[in-house]
């Protein structure tokens, strides 16, 4: 019953997304009357598709194994947090989850924008629900959620062990509702396209969703690279994956977004500029889910794969940035030029930015794809970490330099002189931190050498917009802007302390030996065989000391039984300065077992970095929308 | 500046930031992309030069470890007669064992050798096709790139 | 020469899809089929995977008449689905040898209790060797065996109803 009831109301939810586009069009062409119904409209699709989720997740909870889904991902044995996690943890439930959150931002657009006007609105709704009508079509008719299996198995087949972690179980949901952040940017984008209407007060009813999506993916982002830092057991922290990149290029595209709707709201600058890259930014997410879900590419997070699906997703891809592009084509054109400003200014320093982020964007982006189109000419070939971090580390060093410079430069105009006066000490600081790293370890390479400088000269530079002011009556933004630049410089000191100081050992070791890596000395202790509720797993004890203390860890193989999978589980230990990460390998045979040890000093900050990034946006974020709702008070007062 | 210039002169400045972004990838991919290799795939005492991959089963029999408990060298193997001897020190994945297929990373010495950086051994058995209607085409299997 | 740059967007993501749906259009993976199609069976010998069977050796597989052996798993759910296909061949007298991949004893009985057993002999393959050796990739496969021991068909996938007719043709072809 319940599957029929989310099928049906999946179905409603899609018909009512048919009426809004409908209702939209029809109103844009000067129909009378129609305008008033496509916010309510919204706003019941919202319920209607949240019943659905809702639904299945009531499906998962129960694993009622009749329902193919559930039968094909779950498994009555497995924790309560993974059968709901189970709900999201596979391609059709994801998808859902993707509607249901764009039907509810559509519903809170509808329910909460006043400012924008009413024409450019309704053509954004419109939009929105185009895009929405797309992914049901997706999900009714090529991956149903709610299918039922008949005969139904007498129990589930698991959700694949490596997504059985609660960091991964959070991690796509998040960001798929960055993704979905970004695409009523988009509709916003085309909405304000389709009435010519761009302008601040177009910039300032995005810029929420903008935020919003930028730092889900952020949090994304922080999430999947310590997940793959600690999950997989290989050491590293980001591999340049295509599934990696996948999420990186939203961001990098939704960070440029945010920094010209800035431009935009405060100086109305920048308009077809930012057009452009909300269309970008949302065909960059498009772009990830199709790399993901389509297998095109392969990938060591292999997910299950359906050209068909592919197929469905490339065609979306087409009609909507497609769409978006003829467009932008056309009517761009038309929309009036902005206000302009003198190349020395803070939308100086903005459009560099910028410049500098569709840089990285188009490297990481012509990187994930190479691949793709060598194929198209027969030539297997695979393009990794060498390619990435020689041709993104440079430019992403002159981006954090524009990123330090920015934040002190008045808007419009601003003197050369006046800007290198306050950036002298943020400077003076950099070259400090230059020479003490060369000296202090004289044969780091010149990469992570000149980060650390970066990170110190970006973590002042980042303070100072705060300097001299009363810190009580900064406004909320401006805290924000300073947290997530300086989450930069922290992130930055992370990556360059970790590829420059990093100690590794491999080896073959008995019970009883004692290995060092780094400061640590770590001693074999044992290997047992232990138990969970669907795995079992060979573990072995170490017990690592500095000086006086020690602790113990337990690095383990584990060996899931549904489905049969075997992973290994590294034991982490956290420390101020860094971290120690263990990993047990294979016996030899000849009673020896493979130990690889790490020692990475302060590898943590990369994390904490891109959680203080989220958290400033979150900052920003609030300070953002308390300051319109005041204002929009304000105007109703008089 | 005029509205019209500045707006000229930021398109410009895009066109070019992205051009610039082309030449330095394709640059950057001239040098480091690395090709795929099967056995087959080698001309007879010509090796390729940098990074590369290679791909294949291991043979079955020719699994050796090293004294030192973590160094392993093996032969690659396909259907042609070429063979690869591959030598890699770290933890080999699960699925890695005689028989079953493998991807490498790493390069070539002068003498043939392959020294793997890294091992990379698909999940052969994976353990259903994504769909119970699967048609032939969408099985999925990561066995080997080709 | 303004507006031509207005375009340039649309041509960059006109090429992007060319080059992705020619991606899609290949094959998704070469590896696919089995190269041992038209081949001798490789030689194995599978112990018992339950009492009530015998196991399976690649000398069973060259009686006289063709088989079908089926590759699969208590574990695996699209196996069950496929468990009635393979009742019904079996009513129509067409001999079914199971390998049971990375399972055990008792679960093999158990999923054969529940879902009927098609099979004459079945060998267990606890390290997926013979799987492995025999180019499958997953569960369920099936493959057509002829009298001489070469395979004729590999099926990947569990056997869908509508798919019934292809295997017995398969099979009468290798008479």
């Amino acid at each position: 019953m319940i599957a029929e009831f989310g099928l049906a109301a999946l179905w409603l939810a899609a018909a009512l997304s048919l009426l809004q586009l409908g209702f939209g069009v029809a109103a844009l062409r000067g129909g009378e009357g129609f305008a008033s119904s496509v916010r309510p409209i919204a706003v019941v699709q919202a319920v209607l598709v949240g019943a659905a989720f809702l639904a299945l997740i009531q499906l998962f909870l129960r694993t009622d194994l009749s329902v193919a889904l559930v039968a094909e991902n779950s498994h009555s044995q497995k924790p309560l947090l993974y059968k709901f996690a189970g709900t999201w943890g596979n391609h059709e439930g994801s998808m859902l989850l993707w509607v249901t959150v764009l039907a509810i931002a559509g519903a809170a657009v509808a329910l909460f924008e006043r400012s924008l006007k009413e024409r450019t609105l309704v053509a954004t709704l419109a939009a929105q629900a185009a895009i929405g009508l797309g992914f049901y079509a997706f999900l009714l008719f090529a991956s149903n959620p709610f299918a039922r299996l008949n005969p139904a198995p007498p129990q589930g087949n698991g959700l694949n062990p490596l997504l059985q972690d609660p960091g991964l179980a959070f991690h796509p949901p998040t960001l798929y509702l960055g993704y979905v952040g970004i695409s009523i940017a988009f509709s916003f984008a085309v909405g304000a396209l389709i009435t010519r209407d761009v302008g601040p007060a177009f910039a300032k009813a995005m810029r929420p969703w903008v935020l919003a999506a930028w730092i889900l993916l952020t949090l994304g982002i922080t999430a999947g690279s310590y997940w793959a830092y600690y999950e997989l057991g290989w050491g590293g922290w980001w591999f340049w994956d295509p599934v990696e990149n996948a999420s990186l290029m939203p961001w990098l595209a939704a960070t440029a977004l945010l920094h010209s709707v800035t431009v935009l709201a405060t100086r109305d600058g920048l308009r077809a500029w930012t057009v452009m890259l909300a269309v970008v930014a949302f065909s960059m997410s498009m772009v990830g889910t199709f790399l993901v879900r389509s297998g095109i590419l392969t990938s060591v997070h292999s997910f299950a794969v359906d050209p068909r699906r592919g197929a469905f997703i490339l065609i979306l891809l087409a009609l909507y940035i497609g769409g978006a592009l003829i467009l932008f084509g056309a009517r761009v054109g038309t929309v009036k030029e902005g206000s302009t400003f003198e190349p020395v200014s803070r939308e100086g320093a903005l459009v560099l930015n910028n410049l500098l982020l569709c840089v990285i964007l188009a490297l990481v982006f012509i990187g994930t794809i190479y691949p793709l189109i060598t194929e198209a000419f027969g030539t297997k070939l695979s393009i990794g970490p060498p390619y990435f971090n020689s041709v993104v580390g440079p430019i992403a060093l002159a981006l954090a330099l524009a990123m330090a410079a920015g934040p002190l430069m008045r808007w419009r105009r601003d003197r050369l002189f006046e800007v290198v006066r306050r950036l002298a000490l943020p400077g003076g600081l950099m070259a400090v931190a230059l020479v003490l790293v060369f000296v202090l370890a004289p044969g780091i390479r010149v990469l992570p050498l000149l980060g650390l400088a970066l990170a110190f000269g970006v973590g002042a530079a980042s303070l100072a917009p705060l300097w001299k002011r009363n810190l009580r009556r900064t406004p909320l933004f401006i805290w924000g802007m300073a947290v997530s630049h300086l989450g930069i410089g922290v992130s930055l000191a992370g990556m360059a302390a970790e590829s420059a100081f990093s100690k590794e050992r491999l080896v073959a070791a008995r019970l009883g030996e004692t290995v060092s890596v780094g400061p640590y000395a770590i001693r074999f202790e044992s290997v047992d065989p232990v138990a969970g509720p669907n795995w079992t797993a060979i573990e072995g004890k170490l017990t690592a000391s500095r000086g006086g203390g020690s602790f113990v860890l337990r690095p383990q193989a584990r060996m899931f039984s549904a489905p049969p999978t075997e992973t290994s589980e590294a034991a982490i230990a956290t420390r101020l300065d860094g971290q120690l990460y263990t990993v047990l390998g294979k016996p030899d045979g000849a009673g020896r077992w493979q130990l690889r040890l790490w020692w990475k000093p302060f590898v943590t900050l990369i994390w904490l970095g891109g959680a203080m990034v989220a958290v400033g946006g979150l900052l920003a974020l609030i300070g953002r929308v308390r300051r319109e709702r005041r204002a929009r008070r304000a105007e109703e007062g008089e | 500046m005029k509205r019209k210039d500045q707006r000229a002169a930021l398109l410009i400045l895009a066109l070019v930031a992205m051009v610039g972004a082309v030449l330095l990838a394709m640059s950057g991919l001239k040098d480091r992309a690395a090709y795929f290799y099967a056995p087959g795939d080698l001309k007879a005492g010509q090796v390729p030069q940098g990074a590369v991959r290679i791909g294949g089963m291991v043979e079955k029999g020719s699994l050796q470890r090293a004294a030192d408990g973590v160094t392993i060298a093996f032969t690659v193997r396909d259907e042609s007669p070429n063979r690869i001897r591959v030598r890699y020190k770290g933890i080999v994945p699960d699925l890695f064992k005689e028989g079953s297929g493998v991807v490498a990373e790493g390069s070539f010495g002068p003498d043939g050798l392959f020294a793997a950086s890294e091992i990379l051994a698909k999940h052969d058995e994976n353990y259903m096709p994504p769909r119970l209607d699967a048609k032939k085409g969408e099985h999925k299997s990561e066995s080997l790139a080709k | 020469m303004k507006r031509l740059i207005l375009w340039a967007p649309l041509a960059v993501f006109a090429g992007f899809l060319m080059v992705v749906a020619f991606g899609l259009k290949r094959p998704p993976d070469p590896a696919i089929h089995s190269k041992l199609v038209g081949k001798p069976m490789p030689a194995f010998e599978l112990k018992p995977a339950v009492a009530e069977h015998p196991g399976l050796s690649s000398e069973d597989l060259k009686q006289g008449a063709p088989r079908l052996v089926n590759v699969f798993a208590s574990w695996c759910v699209p196996c069950i689905a496929e468990a009635p296909v393979l009742m019904e061949l079996k009513r129509r007298g067409v001999p079914i040898d199971g390998i049971a991949i990375r399972d055990r004893g008792e679960d093999v009985a158990a999923f054969l209790a529940r879902n009927r057993d098609p099979y004459a002999h079945i060998g267990t393959d606890p390290n997926s060797q013979v799987q492995l050796a025999l180019g499958s990739s997953g569960v369920p496969e099936t493959f057509v065996v002829d009298g001489k021991g070469v395979i004729r068909l590999q099926h990947i996938g569990a056997i869908n109803p509508n798919e019934l007719g292809d295997i017995i043709a398969a099979l009468e072809a290798a008479k």
